[in-house]
């Protein structure tokens, strides 16, 4: 094992993780202030200049509520399932490609914790694993309203993901490769996927919705007719967990919208600028967390102007409608690909 | 049969196909919501900014004195029984010698005191009051944490002498629009 690897990706773990909560946490503070301005008000602006240390204040209250754990419920699996929930919540981040390589002499400083062959695939797993934490959740608080939003919860992921693997079937049939870098790689310039893969581009972020449980897919949540759904029992920073591990996951899951389908950490006319490799590499960090805030604004956007389905709706949607959708696109890229190309 | 003008035939009709796609309509309320964030902001920024108040807003009582600074009040006790809420409690007490800066009338209550919590705000002691003695004025009542210190006695509800302690109730006189 090689020192400087190891040193490397210490350092680039780190960064990244603190990243993702430092955006989760300020992802709190852009929702709410996203919904007042979307409803003519103006949101938080006590805490700090126009409201900017709301969400320390919201963590500093976390820690000092009361942490409750209901009699009847199961301990151990009740505190497993936020643990496991935020936990892989941050795991997903490992093989997203955050920008180009920096180069200090010959030293090559790759902003990629791994680059699986195999990334898509690790994403969905752990995305997977992650919807364990809700059920686990949801089951140990021994709550009727827990227990309902966790079996949505898993019905839901489990409607979702096919779609949405089926979405990720045609992506890599056009781009044949699992790895994530090699995705974004190859829609250097302006060949982004989502001109090519329009409809497998809907499939995936309307599962994505779904898969991060944001409106109009809340139903495991459903505050208003579930009281909180899966984390009606919780408290403290258990229930801060469950919330914060929800902002990691919309996150990544406009990180991975962006290396996806809109080109990552290129952007067009960046080669033609012939920069200097550290200062391309800045850029293209940049280019990358542009595109995730402005696809974390637009579920956010999303968010406060739909009302939540109904269940039926829902399950309709996902199994008479997104998934013969998916098969139909799986069909057409492949025809395309035999025939035209 | 019509009981009213404004009942609407409900039009249960079945979506189109595009109409069940849902996007279009989506993509109309997105816009919709886009379009809000130029809108003008309807916030008030309550401590700073406060929402201007009818000149017959009724808030948080005071106690009166003249021009000479004297206690208006008697303590005849019209305004307790004019209270709905039997919010006013008082005390009668006589002027002794040398009070005559203090009290204008041989009369004075030594204790009154409203309790905020029964409170109604109706304005009916102001109506009773004989002497110009109770007003209500555009004070919000603050709020506490303990029940006993909304118990408002002579010390919160009396003017100031200085004239910086006046509390202006012009615009609650009734007489006021025929002046203005």
């Amino acid at each position: 094992m090689d020192w400087t690897l190891l040193i490397d990706k210490t350092i680039l773990i780190l960064i990244v993780f603190l990243i993702s909560l430092g955006v989760a946490a300020y992802a709190t503070y852009g929702e709410r202030k996203i919904a007042a301005i979307l409803q003519d008000r103006i949101g938080p602006d006590r805490a700090g200049p126009f409201g900017l240390l709301q969400p320390l204040a919201d963590g500093v209250k976390f820690f000092l509520k009361e942490d409750i754990t209901p009699a009847a419920a199961d301990k151990f699996l009740f505190i497993l399932g936020p643990s496991l929930f935020i936990a892989t919540a941050l795991m997903t981040s490992a093989v997203i490609p955050w920008g180009q390589s920096f180069f200090f002499g010959e030293h090559e400083f790759s902003l990629q914790v791994a680059d699986l062959n195999v990334g898509i695939l690790y994403i969905l797993a752990v995305v997977s694993i992650g919807g364990y934490g809700i059920m686990i959740g949801g089951w140990a608080s021994n709550n009727k309203f827990a227990l309902l939003g966790a079996l949505r919860a898993s019905s839901q992921m489990i409607s979702y993901e096919i779609p949405l693997g089926m979405s990720l079937v045609a992506l890599l049939l056009y781009s044949n490769s699992l790895s994530l870098r090699d995705i974004v790689d190859m829609q250097q310039g302006f060949h982004w996927n989502v001109f090519y893969q329009p409809l497998g581009f809907l499939i995936f972020l309307i599962c994505a919705f779904a898969e991060c449980n944001r409106a109009p897919f809340d139903l495991p949540e459903s505050e208003s007719e579930l009281i909180g759904g899966y984390h009606t029992e919780y408290s403290s920073m258990k229930l801060g967990f469950f919330l914060f591990a929800e902002y990691i996951n919309m996150f990544i899951s406009a990180a991975l919208i962006s290396c996806l389908f809109f080109g990552g950490y290129h952007f067009p006319g960046l080669d033609s600028l012939d920069l200097a490799p550290n200062l391309a590499a800045m850029i293209s960090v940049i280019v990358l967390f542009s595109k995730i805030i402005f696809f974390i604004f637009f579920f956010m956007w999303v968010r406060w102007t739909l009302p939540r389905f109904r269940y039926d709706q829902l399950m309709r949607i996902g199994w008479k409608v997104l998934i013969p959708l998916s098969i139909v696109n799986v069909l057409i890229t492949g025809a395309w690909l035999t025939f035209v190309k | 049969m019509k009981l009213t003008n404004r009942s609407i035939v409900a039009a249960n009709k079945e979506l189109n196909w595009v109409e069940k796609l849902y996007l279009p309509a989506i993509v109309k309320g997105m816009m919709i919501t886009f379009s809000h964030i130029f809108k003008k902001k309807a916030t008030v920024k309550y401590p700073e900014q406060i929402r201007p108040i009818a000149p017959v807003y009724r808030g948080v009582h005071v106690l009166k004195r003249d021009e000479q600074g004297r206690e208006n009040c008697t303590a005849c006790g019209l305004c307790a029984v004019a209270c709905p809420a039997e919010a006013i409690t008082m005390d009668a007490a006589e002027r002794q010698k040398g009070e005559e800066n203090l009290y204008r009338e041989e009369k004075y209550a030594a204790r009154y005191e409203i309790n905020m919590l029964r409170c109604i705000f109706c304005g009916l002691c102001e109506e009773a009051c004989p002497k110009d003695a109770i007003y209500l004025t555009d004070r919000i009542l603050p709020s506490n944490y303990a029940r006993d210190t909304f118990i408002y006695g002579k010390d919160i509800l009396v003017e100031g002498i200085t004239p910086e302690g006046r509390v202006d109730i012009s615009k609650r006189k009734k007489d006021y629009h025929m002046n203005t």
